[in-house]
């Protein structure tokens, strides 16, 4: 029988607002993993020079490749063997974040490789170092494009991050398995879990939303002065949305 | 002030350029003409290191572009911080105008000066304000490129360059990708330039432009200069055969 006072009682439960907030805290540093791992590895596939290009390529390769469940085991209960001992909050953060990195250098290689050559090469010719163009020129542009899809991202791994509770990470969903060992409320405990996980991603969802505006003021504002906006750039998105959703 | 000696360049197989030597002086104007895939635009993007030539020395106001001095008389090839240095003195105007998408006129303007020279954001905006007076746009400060006509697009982008006061200027078929009506309006800014003695070298098919515009016009074919003068004489008087045919062509005479 389902039983609601149980339910509205761990509704506002400490221990799991804890844990929820944890898995919000492993998100963002697993993306910020992931993110650094990203452009690193975009801006290497990009390059010319073979041996830049190869190991991101061999990176982006093996991470997709094989499933982050067996990744985080591999880092955690694996690498000791080897000497290299790592605690929970590192293993997931490193396994999370460098697994997320993998698909973060395709998204954001599609975005810079969507901004014109013609940016780049004004960009140049006015005296900007390589640098400098990337930072101000190229980056904000190909933002507008990643933005979207990293936001789809986020919203996944808050998701994905739940899969650490197999390496004893207390995080949210790892809580509600050991509550559940004590109270035997299966149902009703896993209710508000999957609660908390959807109030995570709503409220991303809202964040998105902002900061898809910022990035596309430009267009906005010459959709306000002659129509519809270009819609190229959704074109780029929905295949790179796709090809991440594969997880 | 800028010069450039026997400029070879390949793509794969293909010799695009072909031993081109060109020297501009001080306040030229030169205006490079010739059929489609001669090879002109090419040339033009070699003397700002766009394309970098496979053989040939590009020197502004004598400095050898992308290479410094090394020890024992050699050159080295120039940092990416150096090129960029002797690239500020070397204005370009594209075909596309390739205006930055994400900022605005003023703030594409301001863009050279704050992130290259490192002017303050408002000494800069002063200097973006005039240059858009210059260009007849100071009403369009605000307005990203894509609210802007081409014509509009490429002024400001001719701004653009001029906020980093280069030595020369080269435009790449400015007015190629422009519709009719606007043609006007960015030759007009040229004209300009040329009467307040800026350098210029420009790629392009408006031939009238050439003739009132140029000390000296140049037509390249098969990328070679075939034969070079001050327009009174190319442009009435062609020697070669080969620019009598193409100048029959472009000016629709038979």
């Amino acid at each position: 029988m389902w039983d609601w006072s149980t339910f509205f009682h761990y509704l506002h439960s400490l221990y799991l607002i804890e844990g929820a907030g944890v898995s919000l805290g492993l998100s963002i540093g697993a993306m910020g993993i992931g993110l650094l791992c990203g452009l690193a590895a975009a801006l290497m596939r990009m390059s010319r020079n073979p041996l830049l290009r190869q190991p991101a390529t061999f990176y982006v390769w093996l991470f997709r490749g094989t499933p982050v469940l067996v990744q985080l085991i591999i880092i955690y209960t694996g690498l000791p063997q080897l000497g290299i001992k790592l605690g929970v909050l590192a293993s997931a953060l490193i396994g999370l974040g460098v697994n997320e990195g993998a698909y973060l250098a395709e998204i954001i290689r599609a975005g810079i490789s969507a901004v014109p050559r013609g940016q780049f090469e004004a960009a140049r010719s006015i005296g900007m170092t390589r640098t400098t163009t990337m930072r101000v020129v190229v980056m904000p542009q190909a933002l507008r494009i990643i933005i979207p899809p990293l936001g789809n991202s986020f919203n996944g791994l808050m998701k994905t991050s739940s899969l650490a509770s197999v390496i004893s990470m207390e995080e949210l969903l790892r809580r509600t398995e050991l509550l559940i060992q004590v109270q035997f409320k299966v149902l009703e405990i896993f209710i508000v879990a999957a609660i908390y996980y959807l109030i995570l991603t709503t409220l991303w969802g809202f964040v998105q939303r902002r900061l898809e505006a910022h990035f596309s003021r430009s267009v906005t504002a010459s959709a306000r002065s002659r129509g519809p906006a270009p819609e190229m750039a959704k074109l780029e998105l929905s295949e790179v949305v796709l090809s991440h959703d594969s997880t | 002030m800028i010069e450039a000696k026997g400029i070879h360049k390949f793509f794969g197989a293909n010799h695009v350029l072909r031993g081109v030597d060109i020297e501009v002086t001080r306040g030229e104007v030169v205006v490079i003409i010739g059929p489609s895939g001669s090879g002109k635009s090419t040339f033009l993007r070699t003397l700002n290191r766009l394309d970098v030539p496979d053989r040939g020395s590009v020197r502004i106001d004598g400095t050898l572009l992308g290479y410094r001095p090394g020890n024992g008389g050699g050159l080295i090839a120039a940092s990416d911080a150096m090129l960029s240095a002797q690239r500020r003195h070397v204005g370009m105007v594209f075909q596309q105008f390739n205006l930055f998408s994400h900022m605005t006129a003023l703030e594409n303007i301001m863009s050279g000066p704050v992130q290259v020279l490192r002017h303050s954001r408002k000494e800069a905006a002063r200097e973006a304000r005039r240059l858009l007076e210059l260009v007849a746009l100071e009403d369009k400060a605000d307005f990203y490129p894509d609210q802007l006509s081409g014509g509009q697009q490429q002024r400001v982008a001719i701004a653009r360059s001029l906020a980093m006061h280069p030595k020369v200027m080269l435009f790449d078929e400015p007015t190629s990708a422009l519709d009719p009506e606007m043609v006007a309006e960015v030759l007009q800014v040229m004209l300009d330039l040329t009467r307040q003695g800026m350098t210029m070298i420009i790629v392009t098919h408006e031939i009238q432009f050439a003739n009132k515009a140029a000390d000296r016009i140049l037509f390249m074919e098969d990328g070679e200069i075939v034969e070079q003068g001050r327009p009174d004489e190319l442009v009435a008087n062609p020697r070669n055969e080969r620019t009598q045919k193409f100048l029959r062509l472009v000016t629709g005479k038979v």
